[in-house]
């Protein structure tokens, strides 16, 4: 399993608490990875990636294994120690006040 | 005994407050969708217990919810375990994609950016849920970048009315401070395929088929800040309003001036008369007495606070020109809080309530038409909306 950390505010809208667990088929990319949150949690469809473009929201950022792979392209491979299930990847917000 | 429900959006969640016919004794719950800004709750009258509500945040973008027991529990429209033939997920709620060219696939038009080129549209966030007065499933959703878009499924999908855009007038419009914001939807009681919209900074818009084509009315409107003052378009109005039993008379507050028109938007003419500065966001209309209207005048577009540091509400009796200052139970020193565009709102209790709600998170009510007034809750997040429900 998966093991995937949300920021409070999409914890809020897909009534979760702590880590999200998914079950990922295939390769684990962040794609794959992405998709697999959207299919077991709906509502948040539109909020970490655009609806049409799939590009990631601006504010937003990944970490995996203390690596920022934002920038990683989207159908790379995650690494070992999460597809393995021993870290999670982390999609954060932008800190901001206000 | 009947009573109200206040339905409060704000920079940091939605509030409800009830109170019975009183008005006296209010219960206040929330903050509902804690930290997201709630920019509208509205709820349908023909389902009291349906209300919609616009979530936003500048980190994870639009969602949509529902409520179908009167606030007390909220889900995103299309969001729960379902999934469509083809294994996608079907939480579409806070899709809003606007539509392209039949033709060429390209977007339809593009509109004026701030450096005078033209620039595509790109969906922002929702400012405004207009329920159907008659379907508690069909709402209408005024967005940013300003367009239209109607769900008749409860808020699952939504789909655009192109023709606002579509019409000729798109290329000319242009966001104001706040953004270009389709803020204001009137659907007309006595006419159901008739509706008004307002947008800033482009003006008001009327169709007489359901949405499916429009027309700018802004004949009468004059605004120094657009390079021709009596243009069709380019007009920042701030809020329209009507009264149910007489939709074809609309009041406007405009960006300066408060306007009227007798002839459902084809021609417009100034009432501000005595009031002490003639900028503002909201107006509003009593529910029982036609020709009684409210605005809450504020200092300038540069100061956006009252006049003098005092709050006032003015109200004319006359259907404009005339005003008189409300003042009771509200800050006379002092104060420098705003109230937006979409934060004034009236019951329909045989007494009139009027409510409204401040930048500073002051809900004030006034239970006798605006004689006095008293804060319902005094320390919420900035108010951006206010709707009120008179409940049977």
């Amino acid at each position: 399993m998966i093991r995937v950390v949300l920021p409070p505010h999409l914890r809020m809208l897909a009534h979760v608490r702590g880590e999200v667990m998914l079950d990922v088929p295939g390769q684990v990319t962040r794609a794959s990875v992405l998709a697999a949150l959207e299919a077991q949690y709906p509502m948040l469809r539109g909020t970490i990636r655009d609806h049409v473009t799939e590009q990631r929201r601006p504010f937003l950022r990944f970490f995996a294994c203390e690596r920022d792979l934002t920038h990683e392209p989207p159908d790379a491979p995650l690494p070992a120690a999460v597809v393995a299930g021993a870290e999670p990847f982390v999609v954060l917000g932008a800190i901001a006040g206000g | 005994m009947s009573g109200v429900r206040v339905l409060v959006g704000t920079r940091k969640g939605a509030f409800i407050l009830t109170a019975d016919g009183k008005r006296k004794q209010w219960d206040v719950s929330g903050p509902h969708f804690a930290g997201w800004e709630i920019y509208h709750v509205k709820g349908s009258s023909a389902d009291p217990n349906r209300l919609y509500a616009s979530q936003s945040s500048g980190w994870f973008g639009q969602v949509i919810q529902r409520s179908c027991d009167g606030g007390k529990t909220w889900e995103t429209p299309g969001g729960g375990m379902t999934k469509t033939p083809d294994g996608m997920p079907a939480g579409e709620s806070n899709k809003f994609v606007y539509d392209a060219s039949p033709d060429t696939g390209k977007p339809l038009t593009t509109h004026q950016w701030y450096d005078g080129t033209q620039h595509p549209w790109e969906f922002k966030r929702v400012w405004h849920l207009e329920p159907s007065l008659t379907d508690p499933d069909t709402v209408y959703a005024g967005v940013e970048d300003a367009g239209l878009f109607r769900t008749s499924d409860g808020g699952t999908t939504w789909q655009e009315l192109a023709g606002l855009r579509g019409h000729g007038t798109g290329p000319k419009w242009q966001p104001g401070a706040g953004g270009m914001c389709l803020h204001t939807i009137l659907l007309d009681p006595s006419n159901p395929r008739r509706m008004h919209v307002a947008i800033s900074a482009a003006g008001a818009f009327r169709s007489d088929d359901g949405g499916t084509t429009w027309k700018p009315i802004n004949q009468g409107l004059r605004s120094q800040y657009i390079p021709d003052p009596t243009a069709e378009v380019g007009h920042c109005v701030h809020r329209i309003a009507l009264h149910r039993s007489r939709p074809k008379v609309l009041f406007m507050q405009k960006h300066w001036d408060v306007m009227r028109s007798d002839d459902a938007g084809e021609s417009w003419r100034e009432i501000s008369g005595n009031l002490p500065t003639d900028f503002g966001f909201v107006i509003d209309v009593h529910a029982h007495e036609p020709d009684t209207i409210y605005v809450v005048p504020i200092k300038s577009d540069s100061e956006h606070y009252p006049p003098e540091g005092k709050l006032r509400v003015y109200r004319s009796r006359t259907g404009g020109n005339e005003w008189e200052a409300l003042t009771k139970g509200l800050p006379q020193r002092d104060c420098y809080v705003n109230v937006l565009r979409d934060a004034m709102a009236v019951d329909s209790l045989d007494a009139c309530g009027v409510y409204f709600g401040t930048t500073g998170g002051q809900v004030y009510l006034s239970a006798d038409a605006g004689d006095s007034w008293t804060p319902i809750v005094r320390d919420l997040p900035a108010v951006l909306s206010v709707e009120v429900q008179t409940l049977p």
